[in-house]
């Protein structure tokens, strides 16, 4: 039987990671993932979840657990944020280089100095280039729906590649929300049991991961980006078989509202996404011609999408929860990247909002879809990189 | 306890590995393989056996190797441990094998995670004193006085106690060993194979290239380094603390020889003044009174916690 739930998307991603059936868990406690790790504990020791559960000294050793038990043959997770992510840089890329499927739930937290415990995107972006897929998510219900979509793409032999399932810290993390969770036999059924590459095997004894001559070493790179590439044609199949299976679908890579005759398209990731929507519904009554595309996933970054969205659309304002220092949000340059070869490209504006929590409502994204219309009809962005709500 | 004779003629360390000349680590990584056999899943971090192992498409050993992170040899155990236990495979031992930097400097803190959180695996620190495998730079491990290329004028600091420091996670089975000693080494791997939990070997690994010694005199310089009671074989099984041979007999002062037998061999030690090396002489002797009073406690401090 499906069950209703009301409840946190750090439990979720607990209730995820149950119903994906992972045998090893290895993580290390650190606001705001914290109540991922009290969920996961709950249903070990009341006997609802029968796994190993390593309660590691950090979120170095989480991950390198992780990486030592994908690598024993079984299915594993973890979860993190901020600082705990950074920490983990190193094995991010172990993982990766390595090919193993492990999942993991990054709680969005921007990262110190000065301290912050609230949400923004700094922590999984600067892990950009580690070799992991990105999800982003709006809500509660795509947190659940993603990690299960997430392990059987991580799972797919034409990928063998980790993930991270991004959800903003607080705003989704410890918010209440009605969340569907299906029947335990149709997860089954959607996402076979554990498969990895390669397993570490007494009957096969490999040395895995040892010295690579620079004769070799580019190739192990580009069979990363080939799955990289595979994994970009895949997930809107995975979003899609999801949907048809257990009624959730999440827009595959994009997430499109309204763009079909938008003069203006807001490209959001996370939770601005579900804000930007009710810009959107706000600014149509007013007779603007205004689309929301929210990003789901930043890694592989889906450039064939943003080229057919850059079709119609004269104007695209990028919001980032992020900055790169010295440039601008990552969201907006791979935008402007992904348009540099195309005929006749629309305006590209960046804004960078939402830094360290600070609030992103559908208001904040009106205010910037004016600002982007205005440039439209002038025929030019005055401003690269727009700061929204900064104190003057 | 097993002979020279009884050891097992399988190699599991295969000819063309690419350890230097006179390497204390390739004739003790050889006794490991024949002390325990190919039913091991071994953890190599950044280390000497990095290089040892032979690189891609090549291997030496004839056993699943997992390469990883410098700092997560234990980590990455306790994974496997983990995954081993829910696939129900029995019968297999997880080691890991790391360098002194890798235990005693920068993965000590997954060690000590791991032993705390009595993970059931055989850690085993093979101790050339230095980074060798980047060029011979100083780490925890170096022992005072020695030229490191990170301190050329000699360390200052002394060696830091592993083997104790471990000892103090009250974890079943701490040893010391030396592969100038083969049988004891392999003894103690065997023995660390059958008690379930967290067991800790400390292997003093002369290395020719770093120590600067002649290749040919390396199992000599660590029979001196045994010898001179400057490396004490001792096992502490379940907190009980014991020596063995040779060690044991070195209680008597009188019997132990001078260290000056074993540092002026080595090109390391060339720039040790006279002090030095009497400094070393009375830390040593400080070391047997330790080890007499724990080689003579009947309750010791050692002893695991065991589960509450």
């Amino acid at each position: 039987m499906a069950q209703m739930l009301i409840d946190t998307a750090n439990h979720i991603a607990g209730y995820a990671a149950k119903a994906a059936r992972v045998k090893v868990v290895a993580a290390y406690p650190i606001t705001p993932q914290t109540t991922v790790v009290e969920k996961i504990a709950e249903f070990v020791e009341s006997g609802k979840m029968d796994i190993e559960y390593i309660r590691v000294e950090s979120e170095h050793s989480a991950m390198v657990a992780c990486i030592g038990a994908a690598a024993a043959g079984v299915r594993t997770f973890t979860a993190t944020s901020s600082h705990g992510l950074a920490l983990m840089h190193e094995a991010l890329h172990w993982a990766s280089g390595s090919r193993l499927p492990i999942v993991m739930a990054v709680v969005n937290r921007a990262m110190g100095a000065p301290w912050s415990i609230w949400p923004d995107f700094s922590d999984s972006l600067s892990q950009r280039d580690t070799g992991w897929m990105q999800f982003y998510c709006a809500d509660n219900q795509e947190v659940f729906d993603t990690i299960i979509q997430a392990y059987k793409l991580c799972e797919d032999e034409r990928v063998f590649l980790p993930a991270m399932v991004c959800l903003e810290g607080f705003i989704l993390s410890h918010t209440y929300m009605p969340v569907k969770i299906p029947e335990q036999k149709k997860v089954d059924d959607f996402l076979p049991p554990y498969k990895s590459g390669w397993i570490l095997d007494i009957n096969r004894p490999f040395s895995h991961s040892n010295l690579v001559s620079p004769e070799w070493y580019m190739e192990f790179r580009y069979m990363i980006q080939e799955a990289m590439e595979n994994a970009k044609h895949l997930i809107p199949v995975i979003d899609k078989e999801y949907g048809e299976t257990f009624g959730f679908e999440h827009g595959g890579l994009v997430e499109k509202y309204k763009c079909e005759d938008a003069d203006l398209i807001l490209l959001t990731m996370g939770t601005m996404g579900s804000e930007a929507k009710i810009a959107v519904e706000n600014l149509r009554k007013d007779g603007l011609k205004v689309g929301s595309a929210r990003v789901r996933v930043f890694r592989p970054f889906p450039t064939e999408e943003i080229v057919k969205l850059a079709k119609e659309a004269q104007m695209f304002a990028a919001i980032d929860r992020h900055i790169s220092f010295g440039m601008e949000g990552f969201l907006a340059t791979e935008i402007k990247a992904s348009l540099l070869n195309q005929k006749d490209p629309p305006l590209v504006a960046g804004f960078i909002a939402g830094l360290g929590g600070r609030d992103v409502t559908f208001d904040t994204i009106g205010k910037i879809a004016k600002k982007s219309l205005k440039w439209m009809h002038g025929g030019k962005v005055e401003r690269e990189t727009e700061w929204v709500d900064l104190r003057e | 306890m097993v002979t020279i004779k009884e050891l097992p003629k399988e190699e599991y360390l295969l000819k063309g590995h690419a350890a230097c000349a006179g390497c204390g680590t390739a004739i003790s990584l050889r006794l490991l393989f024949k002390a325990l056999g190919n039913k091991i899943v071994l953890v190599v971090p950044a280390c000497c056996t990095t290089v040892i192992q032979g690189p891609y498409p090549y291997t030496s050993f004839v056993v699943p190797l997992q390469n990883i992170l410098f700092e997560s040899t234990a980590a990455a155990a306790s994974g496997i441990v983990a995954a081993l236990r829910q696939r129900n495979l029995k019968g297999i031992t997880v080691v890991g094998w790391a360098g002194d930097g890798g235990t005693v400097d920068i993965g000590i803190q997954a060690l000590s995670g791991a032993a705390e959180r009595e993970t059931d695996f055989i850690y085993i620190c093979y101790d050339n004193e230095a980074y060798g495998n980047t060029g011979m730079q100083r780490s925890g491990a170096t022992p005072y006085g020695a030229w490191t290329t990170t301190t050329p004028s000699g360390k200052r600091e002394r060696k830091k106690d592993m083997p104790l420091i471990m000892a103090a996670h009250r974890i079943p089975y701490v040893a010391t060993a030396c592969p100038s000693y083969p049988i004891d080494l392999v003894n103690k791997l065997r023995k660390a194979k059958e008690i379930k939990g967290t067991k800790y070997i400390h292997i003093l690994a002369p290395c020719p290239t770093g120590w600067r010694y002649d290749t040919s005199k390396t199992v000599e310089l660590g029979r001196l380094a045994v010898q001179t009671g400057l490396w004490a074989l001792f096992e502490i099984e379940y907190g009980k603390f014991k020596l063995n041979p040779p060690s044991d007999r070195l209680i008597d002062k009188a019997k132990r020889k001078p260290v000056k037998e074993y540092l002026t061999l080595q090109g390391r030690f060339r720039s040790l003044t006279e002090e030095d090396a009497e400094r070393i002489q009375k830390w040593v002797n400080e070391d047997w009174d330790k080890y007499r009073k724990l080689a003579s406690n009947s309750t010791s401090d050692f002893a695991p916690y065991g589960k509450i």
